[in-house]
């Protein structure tokens, strides 16, 4: 069913999220992809901060395209975020709650998600024209040196996703395919 | 007679299809992907069947790159027997091309300039570009930039005689099956059958420049074709991975002939941002 959300999130919202809905999220949501997700990483191995804090936040896996004189963004759809699987259990450990990419994830990620009571949704791959029109201010807030991979803090309107892994570990991708198979 | 390209033209003709392929699909992908919102049976596939009309339209409409994974360009190049370039070095100036493109036509430049050190060249060059030496005094480009999400879920397997085509089946589902929603549903996948390891891998990767109406002109091949169209399809996987009937659009594949020992087969995944165009100057 459709849903409307604000981030960053609360637990309350969480919890109504299931595997399947199809949900609208507006407010702050971060980019970050391979390269900020190493040097965050990394950050956490040398106990040092991290650019952004985790708790109650989204992290959208995404790269975009450079923006055209007024625009906030180029073109901004998902990237596959089981690249993103080795690092994403410790930011939920840290209060990380919802992650937007494509495609499937690690038995760690979705362990990490039931035990942190939070969510994976995703974008439509290959999308990155229609879901541009959603984003309305981005601002790179890290690792300016990476580009495209930089963390940027995004405001979104109603940005289309899809609960794939809810808090209680149903994963859409093996149950909607059971639908179809023949 | 000998005919004079200047590698000016060169280098205009690779800037202006990069920045095509990027904001348009050619006409044959664009007419797939309308056929596959009316075949599909699941209400989400639909759905996202339909967003991504909506964005093709955006993207057109806009100058928005259909997808932010703009690729890294590869580039086949027929090349005449009877053309002499003029001008400079034929390679510099096809990434002359490509650095132009990427950065006047707001490509996002996603080449690091080392496997290992991963330091971002800033211009989308190198490109990868497959040369070939043809009769004629013409010269043949083809531009598909290729995005990684589908690139990183292909696969070569050395088979051997004796799998035979149950063998390649089994190949082509099981590199279908393993990509699911990483691809970017629905796809289209390339096969390149026999030749050796690198060989069926280049054929694969060209067959997803091919027409996606055009079958192959082997008989055998192009019941393959079929079937394995079908049963990538009963996979249920759907657009987006999230379940439905149209997991690909076309399944395109190469033949060569090859070693007594031997049954190479290569499959390039790619995703429903099929991008290929051809010019000939």
């Amino acid at each position: 069913m459709d849903k409307y959300i604000n981030a960053p999130f609360c637990s309350e919202d969480i919890k109504d999220l299931k595997s399947g809905d199809y949900v609208y999220i507006t407010g702050t949501i971060y980019t970050a992809r391979d390269a900020a997700h190493k040097r965050m990483y990394e950050a956490l191995e040398q106990a040092q901060e991290l650019p952004l804090a985790m708790e109650n936040n989204v992290i959208y896996y995404m790269g975009p395209s450079p923006a055209r004189e007024g625009r906030p963004i180029g073109s901004a759809g998902p990237t596959t975020a089981s690249r993103m699987d080795k690092y994403a259990p410790s930011l939920l450990d840290l209060g990380l709650k919802g992650m937007i990419g494509k495609g499937k994830r690690s038995k760690e990620v979705q362990e990490a998600i039931v035990r942190n009571q939070a969510v994976y949704f995703a974008a439509v791959g290959g999308a990155g024209a229609l879901l541009s029109k959603c984003i309305k201010k981005s601002e790179v807030i890290a690792y300016d040196d990476l580009g495209t991979e930089a963390i940027r803090k995004l405001e979104v309107e109603k940005f289309p996703v899809i609960v794939v892994i809810d808090s209680q570990g149903n994963n859409l991708y093996e149950t909607a395919i059971e639908d179809y198979r023949r | 007679m000998i005919r004079t390209i200047r590698t000016e033209e060169i280098t205009k003709t690779i800037k202006e299809m990069c920045i095509e392929a990027n904001h348009y699909l050619s006409k044959d992908m664009d007419k797939a992907m309308k056929e596959a919102v009316d075949k599909e049976e699941s209400p989400l596939g639909k759905q996202i069947l339909h967003q991504l009309q909506d964005n093709l339209q955006i993207a057109g409409a806009d100058t928005i790159p259909i997808c932010q994974d703009t690729g890294m360009a590869v580039i086949f190049v027929e090349v005449g027997q009877d053309v002499h370039i003029e001008g400079g070095d034929l390679e510099a100036a096809i990434n002359e091309g490509v650095r132009q493109g990427y950065v006047d036509g707001f490509l996002r430049k996603s080449v690091v300039s080392d496997p290992i050190i991963r330091e971002n060249t800033k211009d989308n060059t190198p490109a990868i570009i497959h040369y070939s030496i043809v009769s004629g005094d013409k010269m043949k480009i083809t531009v598909a930039p290729k995005g990684f999400g589908s690139e990183n879920m292909s696969r070569v397997f050395m088979l051997k005689p004796a799998d035979g085509i149950e063998g390649v089946k089994n190949a082509i589902l099981t590199a279908v099956k393993d990509a699911g929603p990483n691809a970017c549903p629905p796809m289209v996948v390339g096969v390149g059958i026999g030749g050796t390891f690198e060989k069926c891998a280049i054929m694969a990767k060209h067959a997803l420049t091919r027409n996606m109406e055009e079958r192959s002109a082997i008989p055998y091949v192009k019941e393959l074709e079929e079937e394995m169209l079908q049963k990538i399809n009963d996979l249920g996987i759907g657009p987006g991975g999230l379940g439905g009937r149209i997991t690909a659009l076309a399944v395109n594949i190469e033949t060569y002939p090859t070693h007594i020992a031997g049954l190479p087969v290569g499959i390039n995944i790619c995703c429903h941002v099929n991008r290929h165009i051809v010019r000939t100057i």
